[in-house]
C-alpha cells in the first residue's frame, strides 16, 4: 500500500533524493505527494509532473499504487542551440 | 516501428542499414526515407563541453516515444519508423538521436520525421547535463531548432 514518488535531473539534486515511498493516506493529489515527499518544500515554478507516466497537473488525483514523478523541463534530442 | 534506447555509442548509418535489412517487407514499397541525426557538439555558449550525461525516465520515455511514433503513423501515410536515442555518457561527435521514416512519397516522410523530432524534444523525458572539467551544469531548456 503505497504511492511511489520519483525525482529526476536537477530536481533530484535539489530535493536530495531520487525516490520516496508514501503512505497513500498522505496524498490525494500530486501537489500533496510533492509536499509529503519533500517535507513541505515549495515546488519550483517550472516543474513538470507525471502520474503513471502521463503528464498531469499539480491537482491530479493520486491513489494507492500510483507512481508520481517530478522533473524539470525536458531537453532530449539534438541538433539545436542549447539553453 | 522500432524504438531503441541505448546506453552505448552507436553508428546511426549502420543502424539504418541494419533496420532496412531486417525489414525486407519494406523493399520495393518505399520511395522516400527521411532521416534526422542529432549529434553532440563540442561547444555551447562559447564554452568547450567535454562530455554530457543524458538522464531519462525509462518507462515513461518508452511509452511516449511509442505514442509519438503511433501519432505520426496516424497523421501521414508512412510505412515504418525507427527511433534510437542515447542515454548515459555522451562525447562530442557521438550521435544522440536517430529518427527515420519510410514512406512511398516524400510528402509524408519529411513532415513525419520533423514531427518525431519536435515532439520528442518537447515530450520525451530526457535531461542533458554538460560537463567541462569540474563544472557540471544542467541544460535548462531546448530552443526551437
Amino acid at each position: 500500500m503505497s504511492i511511489t514518488v520519483k525525482f529526476f535531473a536537477s530536481l533530484r539534486e535539489t530535493v536530495g533524493k531520487d525516490e520516496a515511498i508514501l503512505d497513500p493516506a498522505r496524498a490525494q493529489t500530486a501537489q500533496q505527494a510533492w509536499e509529503a515527499a519533500t517535507d513541505g518544500r515549495e515546488m519550483p515554478a517550472n516543474t513538470l509532473i507525471a502520474v503513471n507516466m502521463e503528464y498531469a497537473g499539480a491537482d491530479a488525483a493520486v491513489t494507492d499504487g500510483d507512481e508520481v514523478a517530478f522533473f524539470p523541463p525536458v531537453t532530449g534530442g539534438g541538433g539545436d542551440v542549447l539553453r | 516501428m522500432s524504438i531503441k534506447l541505448l546506453g552505448e555509442a552507436f553508428d546511426p548509418w549502420r543502424e539504418l542499414q541494419r533496420h532496412q535489412a531486417g525489414n525486407p517487407q519494406l523493399a520495393g514499397k518505399y520511395g522516400a526515407t527521411s532521416v534526422f541525426v542529432g549529434t553532440m557538439r563540442d561547444f555551447n555558449d562559447g564554452a568547450d563541453v567535454e562530455r554530457m550525461v543524458l538522464e531519462h525516465y525509462p518507462a515513461m520515455t518508452q511509452k511516449h516515444l511509442q505514442a509519438i511514433a503511433t501519432e505520426a503513423r496516424s497523421r501521414w501515410e508512412i510505412l515504418d519508423t525507427l527511433i534510437i536515442h542515447r542515454f548515459g555518457e555522451i562525447h562530442p561527435n557521438d550521435a544522440i538521436v536517430l529518427l527515420a521514416v519510410w514512406s512511398a512519397h516524400r510528402r509524408a516522410s519529411f513532415p513525419a520525421c520533423r514531427y518525431l523530432i519536435e515532439e520528442l524534444k518537447s515530450r520525451a523525458p530526457f535531461w542533458k547535463q554538460e560537463i567541462s572539467g569540474e563544472d557540471a551544469r544542467w541544460v535548462t531548456h531546448n530552443t526551437p531548432g
